[in-house]
């Protein structure tokens, strides 16, 4: 009997599960992925276009191009999903009957539920690079901001890519450097974290190089309104950071659908999802990947890539009737831009932090370190995104299991030699 | 790991100040453990919030962040600021004997 497989989310996850489970089940079942629209980002792309370093039409292409032959794609937005009777509504009154339901449809930035951001100066003085809209704003923004104090915020976790406001705190020192002023500028990292990261080993890292850079540091700031007529950031406790120039990452929540769907979602409309199986906590046939599951991992497209070898194994097995046998170690690898044609790349799961070291063995690209290696590794990761990553092919040598060889794990003790 | 007295009853904390065993809490540790963080006088609605924190630990195994505490206590942000100031998640999950909030990385 054909079993039917919706994914709701065409993205980084829902993609390339799409193209795994149409792989691996053939016309066993019938897969629909449904998006609102047909315009697949290549979010990396993001941190790159306010610098001019990448054009806004050159990072999305169409979500349908990116599925297989044999998997449908619906273009529609989701109403709610009925969990007890096992369909999905769209907002155009179709519905469409599940066996297992792959939840895909990552985090939304929601910039209503901070005040005054919406508000006077929003693309102005206040900027985002989280969207495409805002990122392409900003580029036309910053080659006019000649000097003063330009601040980056986070507003609240989680967020997408957490280290990205990092990299664009490095890529805005080199940018300026680039430009001859600056001097002329006072550069500040605000964030809620009480640290540049959330991990020890990794904070001293970054920390270390934001003041290398001459960036200043924020910390336990939760921004509770934005003024972009005056200028200046708020934080629930008062205390307060002008600015002449903001750049914002809004707060992030689930898509409103998980919201709308009794029984689905949480107080943040993320779905709660076992960490482990990928299985969600609602029902059982209900599969979670990406940022729209709350389980402690970055939101970031790594973590969806590794999470889809396993993710797919036990749709799988629950469609076969058999225990779920695979397990996500919450394995995450990003590389983050330094500024300088130089990257650091960092690699953690749920119990080993990013650490120094290699990767992914004792002969790789160094971890948690400059290098120009690892900026070239990033400038390839694009193509390889498109190329293997969406298709969900498997990439060789570089496993949903984090790997442990070439990790230094002294550096817990501090007793590194770097 | 450090040792506390609450309540005349010795308990192991981390170097931020978190219980490391949830278990070794009990509700009459609660205004000694809140004078310790600068909260003189408990009201109603500090219990309100500290009970749902140590709620919503045994349901998710973590206490919420400040968003979702809001979101699912019925108390605003504004409000959790003027009970807990300077960052209301992280004090009230000292106050109910919970780990930190494991905050999504």
């Amino acid at each position: 009997m054909e079993r039917r497989i919706v994914i709701l989310g065409g993205g980084t996850g829902g993609t390339s599960v799409a193209n795994r489970l149409r792989r691996k089940l053939g016309d066993d079942a019938r897969i629909t992925v449904v998006d609102r629209d047909d315009r697949h980002v290549y979010q990396p792309g993001l941190l790159l276009v306010p610098f001019g370093l990448a054009v806004p039409e050159k990072i999305v292409r169409p979500r349908q191009q990116q599925l297989r032959d044999g998997v449908d794609y619906r273009c529609g937005a989701v109403d709610r999903v009925d969990v007890d009777d096992r369909h999905v509504q769209l907002l155009d009154g179709t519905v469409l009957g599940y066996d297992v339901l792959v939840i895909a449809s990552g985090t939304r930035l929601v910039p209503e539920e901070t005040e005054g951001l919406h508000g006077p100066g929003w693309h102005e003085t206040v900027h985002t690079f989280y969207d495409l809209d805002g990122a392409t704003a900003l580029a036309s923004a910053l080659p006019t901001f000649d000097g003063g104090h330009l601040v980056v915020n986070v507003v609240d976790m989680p967020i997408k890519c957490p280290v990205a406001p990092l990299e664009f705190c490095f890529l805005a020192d080199w940018y300026l450097r680039d430009r001859g002023i600056r001097d002329r500028v006072r550069l500040t990292y605000v964030t809620p974290l009480d640290g540049a990261f959330t991990k020890p080993v990794a904070t001293r890292t970054l920390a270390g190089l934001l003041e290398e850079k001459g960036i200043e540091l924020v910390t336990e700031f939760n921004t509770g309104q934005v003024d972009g007529e005056a200028g200046r950031l708020v934080s629930f406790d008062e205390r307060t950071v002008e600015f002449d120039l903001a750049v914002v990452v809004p707060v992030h929540s689930g898509e409103e659908y998980v919201g709308r769907s009794p029984g689905l979602g949480d107080e943040l409309d993320f779905v709660p999802t076992d960490e482990s199986t990928l299985q969600s906590k609602v029902r059982p046939d209900i599969f979670v990947i990406g940022d729209a599951a709350a389980i402690p991992t970055s939101k970031a497209g790594s973590v969806a890539h590794f999470e889809g070898e396993v993710l797919v194994d036990n749709v799988v097995r629950h469609l076969a009737g058999e225990p779920l046998a695979s397990r996500f170690d919450g394995h995450t690898n990003c590389f983050v831009e330094t500024g300088f044609g130089k990257a650091m790349l960092i690699d953690f799961n749920y119990d080993t932090e990013p650490l120094p070291g290699r990767f992914p063995s004792r002969v790789g690209l160094p971890l948690l370190r400059e290098s120009r290696l690892n900026h070239l590794g990033k400038l390839m990761f694009q193509s390889f995104y498109w190329r293997a990553l969406l298709p969900g092919r498997s990439i060789p040598g570089i496993t949903a299991a984090m790997p442990r060889t070439g990790k230094d794990f002294d550096a817990l003790t501090g007793a590194s030699r770097q | 790991m450090p040792e506390k007295v609450y309540a005349g009853t010795a308990v192991t904390v981390n170097d931020e100040g978190f219980f490391t065993e949830p278990g070794q809490w009990r509700e009459e540790m609660t205004s000694e453990l809140a004078r310790e963080y600068g909260i003189e006088r408990l009201t109603e609605q500090h219990w309100q919030v500290v009970k749902h924190m140590r709620y919503q630990y045994e349901q998710n195994g973590t206490g919420p962040n400040v968003r979702a505490l809001a979101r699912s206590s019925g108390v605003t942000i504004k409000e959790l600021y003027q009970l807990f100031p300077k960052g209301p998640a992280k004090l009230a999950a000292r106050i109910a004997g919970i780990p930190k909030p494991r905050g999504c990385i």
